[in-house]
């Protein structure tokens, strides 16, 4: 094991030109399906909080939407987007959706009843209240989403490979094609590392952004 | 110009086939504290509702300061009333000092008159500033986290205040201390109250008129004293309980009864006679003073002092001298004296 950890290395340290530009190919694609995501998501979530029936459609949008496999979503879209970069990015962006949407209104709606009772009765408008206090005290949630999808989507980006998107799959396919495990190995620990560092610091911003880090963190973040 | 700060007019409240509240008509004077008292389910809260128009009436009016309510706009409304609740509701999220900010904000006012309302706020209820301001709510004991609900609903100094059963979910002895606290605090800032409970002891001690409710509707709207001697009918005598004769000394002071003429008025505590065992609970304070009470004080705290001194006279001390005296005799003839008193 260790002598296949030696020849991994090895491999990366002798294509390491190769390697900076899948690694660059992969965080652009998750970057930017996140940033995306979490736009839409956010507001989706948001937006269904206010009403019954919004909430019903974007649940269900969001479901259908992490149900379809991200090849599926490419073989749909390859068509109007054509093959490559842009397909990748809209599948995994649509394969982001679901966790964000469901821990905004989760971290929304699990906001104390009586807080809400409290800011009502203190003359706040539901637009005071949403920014002052609901979205605030949902950020650790909403957080626990956006780091959940993150992850998730470190992974996926390995497919982008099978339709020419670049990234680190390229040598994870080839090295599985030529038997080359250190290749393969070359391939998918930077991919485990990348998960972990984006986790950490989606981690660090988001006590940044919140002062108060001990409610409900970690509650709906596994789900 | 009314002296009235709220009137319920012949007001009923539906929700679906369920009627909530019928024909409540009643007036609470500006000043003053009403209480709305009866057993959960009774309305009460829904009364309370209606005046920070958190739910409207199917029919009748709600007039605060002279106003239709349904005139004035939700927001300026709830804003320029005070309001505290039960599960307190602080916003977790913020200090302590930023809660109790939170409508001179929605105000606009500036950062400095802010600044220095929270800190007045907070050494009134209690809390020196430089120790709280910055703490979270959930660093904060129950007691404390309620005192922060009623300051920061004083910050923008409102003419009403609507308290729901604001100490109900606190342990006896810090229910009983915010009690006091809030009854001293009231008569600084002079604030109209009006305060659920479905506690009848809460009710006497807090309240100068008590309304009563049964299922949807007042039986009884009077002052605690009148309440007690002649309740209106069945259902008040049992919401009263057996110990009618208590409840009336709990809402006696006892400057009502005290006798003034005794010779040891105009003595200081120190000169006063020690009595003979220390009783060890009684309510004298400072170590070494004699038995005694102030006048503010209810004649039931005089009679327990009074049964676990010695003493036959308990004198009634103000401000370091005596101004008084009680003895049984004067707790047991009280109820004449209150019959002349509510004559007046």
């Amino acid at each position: 094991m260790s002598n296949l950890l030696v020849e991994a290395t090895n491999y990366l340290l002798s294509n390491f030109d190769t390697f900076v530009d899948l690694l660059r190919e992969h965080l652009i694609l998750v970057l930017v399906a996140q940033v995306g995501a979490i736009l839409v998501a956010v507001t989706a979530g948001i937006l269904a909080t206010r009403n019954e029936r919004t909430k019903t459609w974007v649940l269900s949008s969001g479901n259908i939407s992490q149900t379809v496999p991200p090849l599926a979503v490419i073989a749909l879209v390859f068509p109007f987007v054509g093959i490559g970069f842009n397909s990748a990015l809209l599948a995994m962006w649509v394969y982001a959706l679901l966790p964000i949407i469901t821990n905004t209104i989760a971290g929304i709606e699990d906001v104390d009843e009586g807080t809400i009772r409290a800011a009502k009765g203190m003359g706040m408008t539901d637009s005071e209240i949403l920014r002052q206090i609901q979205l605030p005290l949902a950020v650790p949630v909403i957080f626990a989403g956006i780091r959940t999808s993150t992850v998730m989507n470190v992974g996926t980006a390995y497919l982008a490979i099978f339709i020419g998107a670049g990234g680190l799959g390229d040598w994870v396919v080839t090295g599985i094609q030529l038997f080359n495990t250190p290749q393969i190995l070359a391939g998918a620990i930077p991919g485990a590392v990348l998960a972990i560092s984006l986790d950490t610091i989606l981690g660090v911003a988001e006590r940044n952004l919140d002062t108060q880090t001990t409610q409900s963190g970690g509650a709906v973040a596994e789900a | 110009m009314s002296q009235h700060a709220i009137e319920f007019e012949n007001v009923r409240k539906e929700y679906g086939q369920t009627v909530a509240l019928d024909g409540v008509s009643f007036s609470v004077e500006a000043g003053t504290t009403t209480v709305l008292v009866g057993p959960s389910g009774c309305g009460k809260t829904t009364t309370m509702k209606l005046v920070n128009r958190l739910e409207d009436p199917t029919d009748g009016t709600v007039r605060f300061e002279g106003e239709d309510v349904q005139n004035v706009e939700k927001t300026s409304l709830r804003r320029s009333i005070g309001y505290v609740i039960q599960d307190i509701g602080l916003f977790d999220h913020m200090t302590v000092a930023e809660n109790v900010g939170t409508v001179p904000r929605l105000k606009d006012w500036d950062e400095d008159r802010i600044e220095s309302r929270v800190d007045e706020l907070l050494a009134l209820m209690d809390l020196p500033p430089d120790q709280y301001r910055e703490n979270y709510p959930r660093e904060l004991s129950g007691g404390q986290r309620q005192r922060v609900g009623v300051a920061r609903a004083l910050a923008a100094d409102p003419d009403l205040m609507l308290m729901d059963e604001p100490f109900g979910a606190l342990d006896p002895i810090t229910r009983d201390n915010l009690q006091d606290e809030f009854l001293e605090i009231q008569e600084q800032i002079n604030t109209t109250i009006l305060f659920v409970t479905h506690d009848i002891d809460e009710a006497l001690k807090m309240g100068d008129k008590i309304a009563i409710y049964d299922v949807g509707e007042v039986v009884q709207y009077d002052t605690p004293e009148n309440i007690l001697e002649n309740p209106a009918n069945e259902f008040v005598e049992d919401f009263i309980g057996s110990n009618r004769g208590l409840k009336k000394l709990q809402v006696l002071p006892v400057e009502d009864v005290m006798d003034t003429d005794d010779s040891l008025v105009g003595t200081s505590v120190s000169e006063l006679p020690r009595g003979g065992s220390e009783p060890e609970s009684a309510a004298a304070d400072g170590a070494g003073a004699p038995p005694h009470v102030a006048p503010g004080q209810s004649a039931e705290t005089a009679l327990s002092v009074l049964l676990e001194s010695e003493c036959d006279d308990l004198p009634v001390v103000r401000d370091g001298s005596v101004v008084g005296t009680v003895n049984l005799e004067h707790l047991h003839h009280s109820k004449s004296q209150r019959g002349e008193l509510a004559h007046e």
